[in-house]
């Protein structure tokens, strides 16, 4: 559903350098699809996201989405960033709506569709709450139901849950996957936690930099609904002990 | 520049008067002030001419605001105040927003700004009475230009105060440069703008006042003016009074208007206080 066919991206510096950061990028992605993509800083996990957004300009290759050529932002694709970027002068529902209301869709279809991903976000009854009134992983949970409010048939996710604490995170790690067992969305998640990265994925796109490639793409034979205590076992403990294979004794980051 | 960053206006007198152990001190304060100030007048006899006491600046209020002549005076430069305020401020606010959306307009118009700014308005004010005349309008004109600017410099610095974090977010969503102006850059800019719009009101009542000063034939300015020619110290003082009761009213009302319109800014304050 989603295929990207020899991608590149090279930046060019100030002092005239040019610096590859995305070579020869080739993943076929079918619908339904859970892929984390997992490397270490400066291999090009965020650009490649970027792109696939549409918020940053491909250098050469082909992006096909659904069989249409990617150019620009999609409203096919709903994107989680790093941070919440939440509006604080809008009201939790209000920033739901911003999509709805950017592409100009129906305001009375949508909100009931609003208050339904509130709940599933386990937020339901903070909707005339502002942002400020929520904790960093309430906020994160408002930025995934607004990436999921146009219905879009992707979701693009960059470590989404990055700036939260351990515990945190592997809550909404649980939370992510029952949300998608639900909604049936195609994910792409970039991380830099090799476990996230097996406790999630289906596929696990392994990337190393200088320049940006692929390293390998591991397919995740762990049984779902996956579970925390899968974690301990010796099947998830071979699969992280393969990606790091790809990134020797300097580990990641 | 008058760049005031949208956080530390208006704390001071706010605040300190919110908390009321520093509130009963700061009023203890002033009529420490003031019996000592007459005290000091009585006691060294000092001619009324040079300082009145505060009982003669007192009686010399009362006699003003008891006559119905004062307060056309208070209107006139009322008029001038608001009516120069606005005119500035939105002329201010409409090129601020279309210099701050162009980054090429920027380049080119801002440089020019920033060269007129550095012209003291008071200096220009002469010719301006003379090229609009001694009536109203050429104070209304010296009130606008002067707060034209810090609204203007404001406006544009608040326009880059958009997180391009959050700009990239909404392009995601396919929005256009219109909505991602009307969604998040005028929202970020609103703090700045507020606190050109608190300076430019307090300048927008020096700007009458100087207007008055160079020729006019009513107003507070020229009030005082004519009282200071008469060696009459006390009503001076009494207009002082006024003249800073008219700024201080300004600056709560768009004080008023400020919190109401970025309510979240201030939330915000108070978080980033609270966590520090």
């Amino acid at each position: 559903m989603i295929s990207v066919q020899r991608l590149n991206k090279t930046y060019h510096t100030r002092d005239g350098n040019a610096i590859n950061a995305l070579s020869d990028i080739n993943l076929e992605i079918t619908q339904g699809e859970f892929i984390t993509v997992v490397g270490p800083s400066g291999c090009g996990k965020t650009t490649l996201l970027k792109i696939l957004a549409g918020i940053l300009g491909k250098t050469s290759g082909d992006i096909l989405v659904g069989g249409t050529v990617l150019d620009g932002p999609s409203r096919q694709l709903g994107v989680v960033f790093q941070e919440p970027l939440l509006l604080p002068w809008r009201s939790i529902l209000e920033n739901i709506m911003v999509p709805i209301e950017i592409q100009r869709r129906s305001r009375t279809e949508f909100e009931p569709k609003a208050h339904e991903l509130l709940e599933l976000v386990s937020l339901s009854g903070f909707a005339d709450k502002f942002p400020n009134e929520l904790s960093g992983g309430m906020q994160q949970r408002v930025g995934i139901a607004r990436a999921l409010i146009h219905d879009p048939d992707f979701l693009l996710m960059d470590e989404p849950f990055g700036a939260l604490d351990a515990m945190t995170r592997e809550q909404m790690n649980l939370e992510l996957l029952r949300i998608w067992g639900e909604r049936r969305k195609t994910v792409l998640l970039v991380t830099h936690s090799i476990p996230e990265a097996v406790f999630l994925g289906d596929r696990i796109v392994v990337m190393s930099p200088r320049p940006g490639r692929i390293a390998e793409i591991i397919t995740v034979d762990l049984p779902r609904p996956r579970r925390l205590e899968m974690i301990n076992s010796e099947d998830f403990g071979n699969y992280v002990k393969r990606v790091r294979s790809h990134f020797g004794s300097e580990g990641l980051d | 520049m008058t760049i005031v960053t949208a956080r530390t206006t208006d704390r001071g007198m706010m605040t300190s008067f919110k908390s009321s152990p520093e509130a009963g001190l700061s009023v203890l304060l002033f009529i420490l002030l003031i019996a000592g100030w007459e005290a000091a007048v009585w006691l060294f006899s000092i001619p009324s001419i040079l300082v009145p006491p505060p009982s003669a600046i007192a009686q010399a209020l009362w006699a003003n605001l008891t006559t119905a002549r004062f307060y056309t005076h208070v209107g006139v430069t009322l008029w001038e105040i608001v009516a120069g305020f606005a005119i500035g401020s939105s002329v201010g606010l409409i090129i601020g927003v279309v210099i701050g959306q162009w980054k090429l307009l920027e380049r080119t118009v801002y440089p020019y700004v920033v060269a007129f700014q550095t012209v003291p308005k008071v200096a220009i004010a002469p010719m301006i009475v003379i090229w609009f005349g001694y009536g109203i309008s050429s104070k209304i004109v010296i009130t606008a230009l002067i707060a034209f600017f810090p609204v203007v410099v404001n406006c544009i610095a608040g326009m880059n105060a958009a997180s391009p974090q959050q700009v990239e977010m909404l392009r995601s969503f396919t929005a256009s440069r219109w909505q991602v102006f009307r969604m998040v850059k005028l929202q970020s800019a609103l703090p700045y703008i507020f606190a050109g719009l608190d300076v430019a009101v307090v300048l927008a009542v020096i700007g009458a006042i100087v207007g008055e000063f160079i020729g006019a034939q009513a107003g507070l300015g020229y009030l005082l003016l004519q009282r200071n020619f008469s060696m009459d110290t006390a009503g001076s003082f009494a207009i002082l009074i006024v003249l800073s009761t008219i700024g201080m009213i300004l600056h709560q009302l768009t004080n008023t208007v400020r919190k109401r319109v970025v309510f979240w800014a201030e939330r915000d304050e108070r978080l980033a206080t609270e966590t520090t």
